[in-house]
């Protein structure tokens, strides 16, 4: 059966939104298959013999890795080993939507704790320290004051893992009690919601409520051009509201869970439908 | 229809389960992982892991 299967789709977890982009390419009678990273190993040297990877794993190592050893093995990753890198670390997303000019929160790095407290005298309070990896607003801590800088980078100190003690600072935005979350697939922005929380964290695994978002062309441009900024194909691009309404890029998110907002959608859109076609479409070109 | 192996609630995977999904028990809320289906089988899904996310 080598060669049979043109697409892979490489995940531990087989998620809502995992489940729906399986059930598009049953349905639409193209031949895949779904490798479970849990038991997936590969020989240096050897091809691989799906040429299209969707990348779906959910662990940042295991999708990091994955990502650069199917490249090397010839095969086209979806989103791209690069991509993955670079918005799966905190910094390298914030330098990258800078480098491309786009709005995005006043950012500074400390290299040891001791500077990030420096560094916030310059960034003023309030403020934000967050993990440079990490999801679902996990350890994402606001800082309203020096005192507490002061105490939350002692424990910051405290961490054992030497890449842990990077301290990753921003600006605190008084977004109006809600994010926007944009699907961009791609590059072309299919729906937005907004995430609305009472608790200035407004992720959904922290409890936030989705809703539809209307996807103006302001926020569809903007979007698109993050996900381009970080070479996302496939894209959540996190945006906040300032307190005057300018809208700013937060994150770019590279494995992007969607069933919440394919039940808000109905269907209008088929998100799993698209990621789908845009396979079939990389599948053309890397053909031609 | 899968046990929850915490809870022993019966829990119904929407649509057609394929291995590897993840289902959430409606009783206590334990994440499972679908694991063989013929017959179908699960088991409490791997706690999250530090760089889980999207």
């Amino acid at each position: 059966m080598r060669g049979a299967e043109p697409f892979a789709v490489l995940a531990s977890r087989v998620r809502a939104s995992e489940k729906r982009i399986l059930e598009a390419l049953s349905r639409r009678g193209i031949a895949h298959r779904h490798i479970d990273s849990r038991e997936w190993w590969h020989r240096l040297g050897d091809r691989v013999p799906h040429p299209i990877v969707l990348n779906r794993e959910i662990g940042l190592a295991r999708a990091t890795y994955a990502a650069d050893a199917l490249e090397a093995a010839g095969a086209t990753v979806v989103n791209s080993a690069r991509a993955t890198a670079l918005c799966g670390d905190k910094w390298r997303t914030s330098a990258a939507l800078v480098e491309a000019g786009l709005p995005t929160p006043r950012t500074a790095l400390g290299l040891t704790p001791e500077a990030a407290l420096t560094a916030l005298e310059s960034l003023g309070y309030p403020a934000v320290v967050k993990p440079l990896q990490g999801s679902w607003g996990r350890l994402v801590s606001a800082l309203p004051d020096r005192q507490t800088a002061e105490t939350v980078l002692e424990y910051v100190a405290a961490l054992p893992s030497p890449q842990a003690r990077i301290v990753y600072l921003q600006e605190w935005i008084a977004k109006p009690g809600r994010d926007i979350r944009v699907i961009v697939v791609g590059g072309e922005a299919l729906a937005a919601t907004y995430r609305r929380s009472e608790h200035w964290r407004t992720n959904v695994a922290r409890g936030a409520v989705s809703e539809l978002c209307p996807l103006t062309p302001d926020i569809a441009k903007l979007a698109v051009r993050a996900a381009q900024a970080v070479e996302a194909e496939i894209a959540g691009v996190d945006l906040i509201e300032d307190e005057t309404g300018a809208i700013l890029v937060l994150e770019v998110n590279h494995g992007v869970e969607f069933s919440g907002l394919q039940q808000a959608l109905g269907d209008e859109v088929s998100v799993a439908d698209r990621i789908v076609d845009h396979l079939l479409e990389k599948s053309r070109s890397c053909s031609e | 229809m899968v046990t929850c192996p915490e809870c022993e609630n019966a829990v119904v995977p929407a649509g057609t389960p394929v291995i590897g999904e993840i289902v959430e028990c409606g009783e206590c809320a334990s994440e499972l992982e679908i694991l063989t289906l013929d017959p179908i089988r699960a088991a409490l899904a791997p706690e999250i892991e530090e760089d889980w996310g999207e």
